[in-house]
């Protein structure tokens, strides 16, 4: 029954389809189903649709875009006086970033890293007080050779050094902090002293839970001292005695945002990278938090990306390339895709 | 493949530690006519030829002053200044002036060379070095002041000049002397950007910036910003003004004159030595030879004598 009822549904919207035309006595070229690629081509949040929008308009007529303009309210407003559908301002400014999104993505992989790092400092001291997250990646996920390389580039693109700008621009408690950070030239071999260790992890135990306001930590002497000179490993190995010592890890202890993603993008950056990656792939990420995809798939493709997908993977239970081809579009989608894919053993995801 | 008078130079070195005592005669002869490239080469060789490093058989023959003075200068500069670094953060050794020296009038290319041989000889950053031996309103300054890498253009922004002027002054008055914005100023802007800073400082409050640091004279965090200027401002009066105190402090103070000579000799030792006797009524070379003896004297005069061989 319920088939026989199926298959002359089916028959019927088939003829309806070929004979659909609209009050003109015109033919309809368009399909829902293209119909529908199409809004979803010019919809998406992280980069469009270039093959379908190809494939579909070109195809189309003036009808068959009326129709499409007369379907899709969000994207387009019926003048109600004037009798014709305009495109919503907001979304035309959506789609010309959206566009945007490749050709920027392109031109940050082309880039020099130094020059690429120092836009990004740049970028980070134009913005809002939020992006200083960007001076925190830079500062600390980079080698030390790779940090001295944007120092320099930025010398050379702005005419001044990137850490007179953070102490100038940065005005808040952070300031301190973010100026020592940018500043370090860390050693970068692996030789420790268990004794420093061992004294520093107690210090930074004893110097955090003495504050309850952790944005106090911002301005300790010895905080700053630890965290912006001690060497990668040296820290790796006073969080390990931290946690060795106080049962808690020294993350949970730093309740505040910035430090935590300080000490995340010293020791694990991976863990850093793969949490800021699931939040530019929700649905109402802002745009920069929506950056932030581009610019690390970019940034650690030639350095840590299997490690990132492998930890993306643990924590949200999706390989990271599923995530990008369900969120993402068009070029944009499949250039991420193969750069994260580049980095991964043969045959894996 | 070595050139036939560094060969020469090893074997003459080799002579010069053979056999009973050191012909320090001939280790001056050498060592101090030669730039910093050849001594490199010299180093080279010689490990190569005997199996040894040459310092390690320079500090065995020789004693005192004028081991310190052939050994600091043997060194490559970048490790020179890592040494000297090294020692002023060691408690016995302490001296924030040599940090700010150190940091100060190098180039920013010399002082990021200078942290990379600290690297390489300390296995740690001087960064790390000087945080932890020094504290306070010292700390705070000191460690940016090694950190930077400072824009070395000549270009300068007059209307932030003025603007900075006006809060070093005002902060100044406050006497804020560890402020923030006081550090910040002087850690990390260039020196072309400071040096208009302070023109403008004296033309429009009146005087010097030192003048106005100089409220306490006891004072050594006081003492560390005036370095701080003159170094970042007027190395050779700064220089001038070391070698003056290390010659006339009764019995003088062998390490700072080793120390001004020998990083100094291949860079402005000419124009430090205008400023001595522009300064002193006296010739550097007079003052010198008066003020020492023996192979540490004829050492020193050899090397700064070294821009005119």
């Amino acid at each position: 029954m319920m088939e026989v009822k199926k298959a002359t549904i089916l028959v019927a919207s088939i003829k309806r389809r070929k004979k659909k035309t609209n009050e003109e006595g015109r033919k309809i070229m368009s399909s829902p189903n293209e119909s529908r690629t199409l809004a979803k081509a010019f919809s998406g949040i992280l980069g469009v649709d270039e093959k379908s929008m190809l494939e579909i308009l070109v195809k189309w007529h003036p009808e068959d875009l009326t129709t499409f303009r007369n379907e899709n309210s969000s994207i387009f407003l019926k003048d109600k006086y004037f009798l014709f559908e305009r495109w919503q301002d907001y979304h035309i400014a959506f789609l010309v970033k959206e566009f945007l999104r490749f050709q920027d993505v392109v031109v940050q992989w082309t880039m020099h890293p130094w020059e690429r790092d120092a836009r990004m400092a740049r970028k980070a001291l134009d913005g809002h007080p939020q992006t200083y997250g960007l001076l925190i990646e830079l500062a600390c996920t980079r080698s030390s050779d790779e940090l001295l390389g944007a120092r320099k580039a930025y010398l050379s693109l702005y005419g001044e050094s990137i850490e007179e700008d953070v102490a100038s621009r940065v005005e808040g408690i952070e300031r301190q902090l973010l100026v020592a950070l940018v500043s370090t030239y860390r050693y970068e071999g692996s030789r420790i002293n268990d004794v420093a260790v061992r004294s520093e992890a107690i210090k930074l135990g004893i110097t955090i839970n003495r504050h309850g306001d952790k944005k106090k930590l911002f301005k300790d002497e010895e905080i700053v001292r630890i965290l912006a000179t001690r060497s990668k490993p040296h820290l790796k190995a006073v969080f390990k005695c931290y946690k060795e010592t106080f049962n808690k890890n020294i993350e949970e202890d730093l309740d505040e945002p910035s430090l935590k993603d300080i000490i995340y993008c010293l020791y694990a950056p991976p863990m850093y990278f793969s949490k800021i990656l699931d939040s530019a792939m929700k649905a109402n990420a802002n745009e920069n938090e929506k950056e932030a995809l581009s610019r690390v798939i970019v940034t650690r493709a030639n350095v840590d990306m299997k490690d990132i997908a492998e930890e993306y993977d643990r924590q949200y239970k999706t390989p990271l390339t599923q995530k990008i081809e369900d969120v993402a579009l068009g070029n944009y989608k499949d250039f991420l895709v193969t750069l994260v894919q580049r980095s991964l053993p043969k045959g894996s995801d | 493949m070595a050139t036939l008078s560094v060969t020469e130079d090893c074997e003459q070195l080799r002579k010069a530690f053979a056999g009973w005592g050191t012909n320090e005669g001939l280790i001056i002869s050498i060592l101090a006519h030669r730039n910093a490239a050849q001594i490199k080469s010299i180093r080279q060789t010689y490990a190569q030829t005997y199996g040894e490093d040459l310092l390690k058989d320079l500090n065995k023959e020789l004693s005192n002053d004028f081991e310190r003075v052939v050994l600091l200068w043997t060194l490559d500069p970048a490790e020179r200044d890592a040494f000297l670094a090294n020692e002023a953060t060691k408690r016995l050794t302490s001296s924030n002036q040599v940090l700010v020296e150190i940091a100060c009038t190098r180039t920013s290319q010399q002082l990021l060379l200078a942290k990379q041989a600290y690297h390489a000889r300390f296995k740690r950053s001087l960064e790390e070095d000087v945080a932890y031996h020094t504290s306070g309103d010292f700390r705070k300054l000191l460690v940016p002041l090694v950190g930077t890498y400072r824009y070395e253009g000549e270009e300068v922004n007059m209307t932030l000049a003025k603007s900075e002027a006006k809060i070093l002054h005002e902060k100044i008055s406050e006497k804020a002397y560890n402020h923030e914005d006081v550090i910040r100023i002087l850690a990390t802007r260039s020196k072309a950007q400071i040096n208009a800073t302070l023109n403008h400082y004296k033309n429009e409050f009146g005087n010097d910036i030192n003048k106005d640091l100089k409220t306490d004279p006891k004072d050594e965090f006081l003492a560390i910003l005036r370095a701080t200027v003159k170094c970042l401002t007027r190395p050779e009066k700064y220089f001038e003004k070391v070698l003056r105190l290390a010659i006339n402090k009764r019995g003088t103070d062998e390490g700072a004159l080793t120390r001004v000579v020998t990083t100094r000799a291949e860079i402005d030792m000419k124009i430090i030595k205008e400023e001595y006797h522009k300064r002193n009524s006296v010739t550097l070379d007079h003052a010198i030879g008066k003020d020492t003896t023996g192979d540490y004297e004829k050492m020193l005069l050899a090397l700064i004598g070294h821009g005119d061989a």
